[in-house]
């Protein structure tokens, strides 16, 4: 702190205002263990068993073969339904991200490179469809894949995860930023065509670019509950999180009132479900962390 | 055509086949199905369960609101003051929450919650609350789902709020200092005036969210039978569909909360003009 304020009077860093700056330090610290222990718990609960989840330190560490044993119960659980969900989820998010960072990264450099007409329409409900969130239509939704008989299908949760607005936006102000009109203009006197000018010079620009969005999409999608839980019917279709719904409220892991207690599917069992669908998530979001800062700065609030 | 406008709407045409598809086709469809019905918006707004989710979510938005954009502008200011390890630090595991989401975050929640496993269980007996019954009582609901909005969504926002923060240009804050001004006046009268903007984003942006909560009161229920299968509008518009086989009344519930949110953004495009330096480039 002395280093930060070195120009400041030494008294003032004593007394009164050090008491205040070290109990703010101490409430900030505080706020950060209240965000990491849910995470801690969870990594630490297929370790134990059921009972001694209840029985010991939250906090506690039982064995590695902890791990085995509940992963063991959870393959018996509708006939491994679990590695479908795996599948699914993987799938899912592969279309996903696939589908949704190509159109967004073809029309957000098409909107920042080209003159063509309607940009400006499109810019705007594009920015309109970014700050509507995703929840809001998913009941329209499904009444409109269901009219046309795609409910239960793959394609009815890929395709309209496929719709990337935010993508789009974030590509456009990119491309914006980083391809100024004149370096544009000059590259087509040259004689270069449209298609040699995104792919010899665009794309190898925008390789930052395609990893934030493809960051953004793969945390959208994998952790994505309301649309398939609605499109979806049967659980061999249900991605990891929907799936960890069904155990969680159908099964007696976290209420034995619930019964069925011939069912192995208990709190370690549920909790490495959950282990599935939360770490490869925060695992991408520790790693990626600085592009995630830069990208939410650059795009979606930039001055 | 130029070739450079064909190679152009060639690019832009995916993206907008999605945009009508599944941005504007389910709206439309939306408005088709509910008018296929005179009575949907009828049916929806006089069914009994209307007005009760209209109560919890208004509730909801009331604590949650002001908690969200306090929270955040407090800790964004209070992280700005920090050393830079310690800071980059928070900042980072402030996010992590964030991961956690939908069903996810419900099994976890439901742990913290129950005095019996949660590693917060001094904290919850401090207040009183023995066994899990007492925490997940319905009038605690609100506070819960309040707790747990902010939770998944204050870290991201701690960042940008920060990263704005940052922007504020250092002879400001040089010339304040000069003026004598306190911690608190720098902050309310300087810092935060001149990041108006992005506070106006982030409480559309959580105004539009929190008016769709779904997955908490949904999960919460089919795991501890606490609030109810309709304790939110979102939820109510799902049961209208599923339970009841009534689309245009689900139809109509939908449309009325996007167009609340459909208004929310264009306040924020047109009104605050967050977004006039792009497109008018």
């Amino acid at each position: 702190m002395t280093k930060r304020h070195g120009d400041r009077p030494m008294t003032e860093l004593i007394g009164g205002a050090w008491v205040w700056r070290m109990s703010v330090s101490v409430v900030l610290g505080l706020v950060a263990l209240a965000c990491a222990l849910p995470l801690v718990w969870l990594v630490l609960a297929p370790t134990k068993s059921d009972a001694e989840i209840t029985g010991r330190h939250p906090l506690s560490f039982g064995s590695l073969g902890g791990y085995l044993a509940a992963w063991r119960n959870l393959t018996t659980f509708n006939d491994g339904v679990i590695y479908q969900w795996i599948g699914n989820s993987v799938l899912y998010t592969g279309g996903a991200v696939l589908l949704s960072v190509t159109t967004s990264l073809l029309a957000g450099y098409a909107l920042a490179a080209t003159k063509i007409a309607g940009r400006r329409v499109i810019l705007l409900s594009t920015l309109l469809a970014m700050i509507v969130p995703p929840a809001a239509l998913v009941l329209p939704l499904f009444l409109e894949v269901n009219a046309v008989q795609l409910t239960g299908t793959a394609w009815s949760v890929i395709l309209p995860a496929g719709l990337y607005p935010f993508g789009v936006y974030l590509a456009f102000i990119y491309f914006s930023t980083l391809l100024p009109r004149e370096v544009l203009e000059a590259a087509r006197i040259d004689g270069c065509s449209e298609a040699a000018l995104f792919a010899r010079v665009a794309l190898p620009l925008g390789k930052p670019l395609i990893a934030l969005l493809t960051f953004f999409a793969f945390i959208g999608n994998w952790s994505n509950y309301f649309l398939p839980f609605v499109m979806l019917g049967d659980d061999e279709t249900f991605n990891l999180p929907v799936g960890l719904g069904v155990l969680i409220s159908g099964s007696p892991a976290l209420n034995p009132a619930l019964g069925g207690s011939d069912l192995p599917i208990h709190r370690p069992e549920a909790a490495i479900t959950g282990v599935l669908t939360v770490v490869p998530v925060a695992l991408v979001f520790l790693f990626a962390q600085r592009h995630l800062v830069r990208g939410l700065l650059d795009g979606a609030v930039k001055n | 055509m130029t070739s450079g406008r064909l190679f152009g709407w060639l690019c832009v045409a995916p993206y907008l086949i999605l945009l009508v598809v599944f941005g504007i086709g389910p709206i439309l469809y939306a408005l088709y199905e509910s008018l296929s019905d005179p009575r949907a918006y009828l049916n929806a707004t006089a069914d009994f369960r209307f007005l009760p989710a209209v109560g919890n979510v208004s509730l909801f938005m009331a604590l949650y609101l002001p908690v969200m954009v306090i929270g955040v502008l407090l800790l964004a200011l209070f992280v700005q003051d920090q050393r830079p390890l310690y800071g980059t630090t928070l900042r980072l595991v402030y996010m992590l929450p964030g991961a956690v989401t939908g069903s996810a975050s419900v099994l976890l929640w439901y742990v913290m919650l129950q005095p019996a496993l949660s590693p917060f269980a001094p904290l919850l007996s401090g207040m009183g609350l023995r066994t899990g019954n007492d925490v997940l009582k319905p009038s605690h609901l609100v506070v819960i789902f309040a707790l747990m909005a902010f939770a998944t969504g204050f870290g991201q926002w701690v960042v940008i709020m920060y990263g704005a923060l940052q922007g504020v240009p250092q002879e400001v804050l040089e010339a304040s200092r000069m003026d004598g001004c306190t911690w608190w006046q720098t902050a309310l009268r300087i810092k935060l005036p001149l990041i108006s903007k992005y506070v106006v984003y982030m409480v559309i942006l959580a105004f539009t969210a929190g008016l769709q909560i779904f997955i908490e009161p949904q999960l919460l229920y089919g795991v501890a039978f606490t609030g109810s299968k309709s304790w939110s509008l979102n939820q109510l518009g799902l049961l209208f569909a599923f339970d009841n086989g009534d689309f245009a009344a689900a139809a109509a519930l939908c449309l009325m909360l996007l167009a609340v949110c459909a208004v929310a953004a264009c306040f924020l495009v047109f009104k605050a003009k967050f977004f006039e330096t792009e497109v008018d480039r």
